[in-house]
């Protein structure tokens, strides 16, 4: 017991980054050459995909991906629980329990949104379109210079 | 009713009672363990029992992403029933690049689908934070900012409310229960015609709850009062001066009481209230106006705000 306590206090106390795996939780999760907002972008990662993280340091995990890059992904891209990538897999199956494991696209997804649409009681025209705004790193970059805004602090 | 069909309701009766009042965890897996193990139930109805139970535990803070991503799209797909959306090309290019230059420093930086903004072709002084991410901003409220410093404020306002999840929050708990219920269910690839069914009708309520949230009922004081702190801070963070929510506020003040309490003003605790409370988070810097961003806000907004 006291040697568990001991095991225990050692590695609290000791700061050593526990690696473990963490999936990501968003379509494209930005893997960053430093833990910030504005630190280049070095890799993207897709829904699903597995990483190895340590210990996160004011929202940023430091992250291995599966071909060894390494980076910083924030907190908010990723989620302890595993991904698997087809709905219906059989959780049991493998012995881990639903709640450690979210399904990508179970639920309110894909198939909903065309019964929506095929129901014809939604138009997501507009929707398409807003989602396809899209804003670059370096048009960010180069927005926030012209503006002179300081920081990009945490 | 048999023994066990009437245990397996006195079960999932007890769980549902014991999750509500004692927010206890796990208790799903002991009913139904309890069930198999006295050869109450089988197998299967044990697996049912347990479901049931992880399901009315579950809250909106456990839809995923990707769940709150097509939510999200359904609520602006609604509230565009309402408000026609405003097809300026310049426009919309320029509060896109201001809104994910600021979601980068929310606290939630990343979503499923990310941060999109898009202008409503509406003279209510108004703007919609759809969950996921997606931000819908009006005329009337272009019309109210006069910097891109203020417009930068009320779109960190709602990205905030993004981050913090207040629009799932809308959702009615019996509605996420009976969704978790059919998706703990479902262990085929695609789901039958009835689970998918009785899913869309739950997102439609779901939906519903937000859409009714956003343009008519408001979002609490509590978390309104949330979102303006966390503007704050997204402002510092970003760079702008803290002080635009200060003189945002005040401007919007101004014209709502002209407004016949619509719009923002019926689904908001009033502007000079929510400055009273943030007045002392708020950090004066001195920072002046700056001529670059000044000049780019008019030249993208200078049609929208003289009504052209």
């Amino acid at each position: 017991m006291k040697i568990k306590v001991l095991a225990v206090l050692l590695v609290m106390t000791a700061g050593v980054a526990l690696a473990g795996p963490m999936s990501v939780q968003v379509r494209n999760g930005k893997v960053r050459a430093t833990p910030s907002q504005l630190g280049k972008i070095v890799a993207t990662v897709d829904y699903g995909a597995q990483v190895q993280a340590g210990d996160v340091q004011n929202g940023w995990y430091p992250v291995t991906l599966p071909d060894g890059q390494t980076g910083w992904l924030h907190e908010s891209a990723l989620t302890k629980k595993r991904i698997a990538m087809s709905a219906g897999t059989s959780d049991a199956a493998t012995g881990v329990s639903s709640d450690e494991v979210a399904l990508a696209g179970k639920g309110f997804n894909e198939q909903v949104e065309a019964k929506m649409k095929a129901d014809g009681k939604l138009d997501y025209t507009w929707v398409d379109r807003m989602a396809a705004f899209k804003v670059t790193e370096d048009q960010i970059a180069s927005f926030r210079a012209q503006g002179k805004l300081p920081g990009g602090a945490q | 009713m048999n023994g066990r069909y009437l245990f397996a309701a006195i079960a999932v009766v007890g769980l549902l009672g014991t999750v509500l009042f004692c927010g206890c965890e796990g208790v799903g897996d002991v009913g139904a363990e309890i069930g198999r193990a006295t050869g109450v139930l089988t197998d299967d109805e044990a697996e049912s029992v347990r479901r049931g139970a992880q399901a009315v535990e579950k809250t909106f803070q456990d839809l995923t992403p990707e769940q709150e991503y097509y939510i999200g799209r359904a609520v602006v797909a609604e509230v565009l029933q309402s408000y026609p959306p405003l097809d300026r090309p310049e426009a919309n290019d320029y509060l896109n690049l201001l809104g994910q230059s600021l979601a980068v420093f929310s606290d939630r930086p990343e979503t499923f689908g990310g941060y999109h903004f898009l202008l409503l072709d509406s003279d209510e002084v108004n703007a919609f934070a759809a969950p996921g991410g997606l931000i819908l901003v009006t005329r009337g409220m272009i019309q109210c900012c006069q910097s891109e410093d203020e417009l930068a404020a009320v779109l960190a306002h709602e990205i905030c409310h993004v981050s913090l999840k207040h629009g799932l929050s809308a959702i009615k708990q019996s509605r996420l229960t009976s969704a978790f219920t059919i998706i703990g269910a479902e262990t085929a690839k695609q789901m039958g015609g009835e689970e998918l069914a009785a899913l869309t009708e739950e997102f439609e309520g779901s939906v519903g709850d937000v859409v009714m949230t956003l343009t008519t009922s408001g979002y609490s004081r509590k978390q309104e009062t949330r979102a303006d702190a966390g503007a704050v801070e997204v402002l510092r963070r970003a760079g702008y001066p803290e002080t635009s929510i200060m003189t945002m506020l005040a401007r919007m003040d101004e014209r709502l009481s002209h407004s016949g309490g619509l719009g923002f003003a019926k689904t908001h605790p009033s502007a000079a209230g929510r400055a009273q409370t943030l007045s002392s988070k708020v950090v004066d810097t001195g920072a002046g106006v700056n001529a670059v961003r000044q000049q780019r806000f008019t030249a993208a907004m200078q049609s929208i705000i003289a009504g052209t």
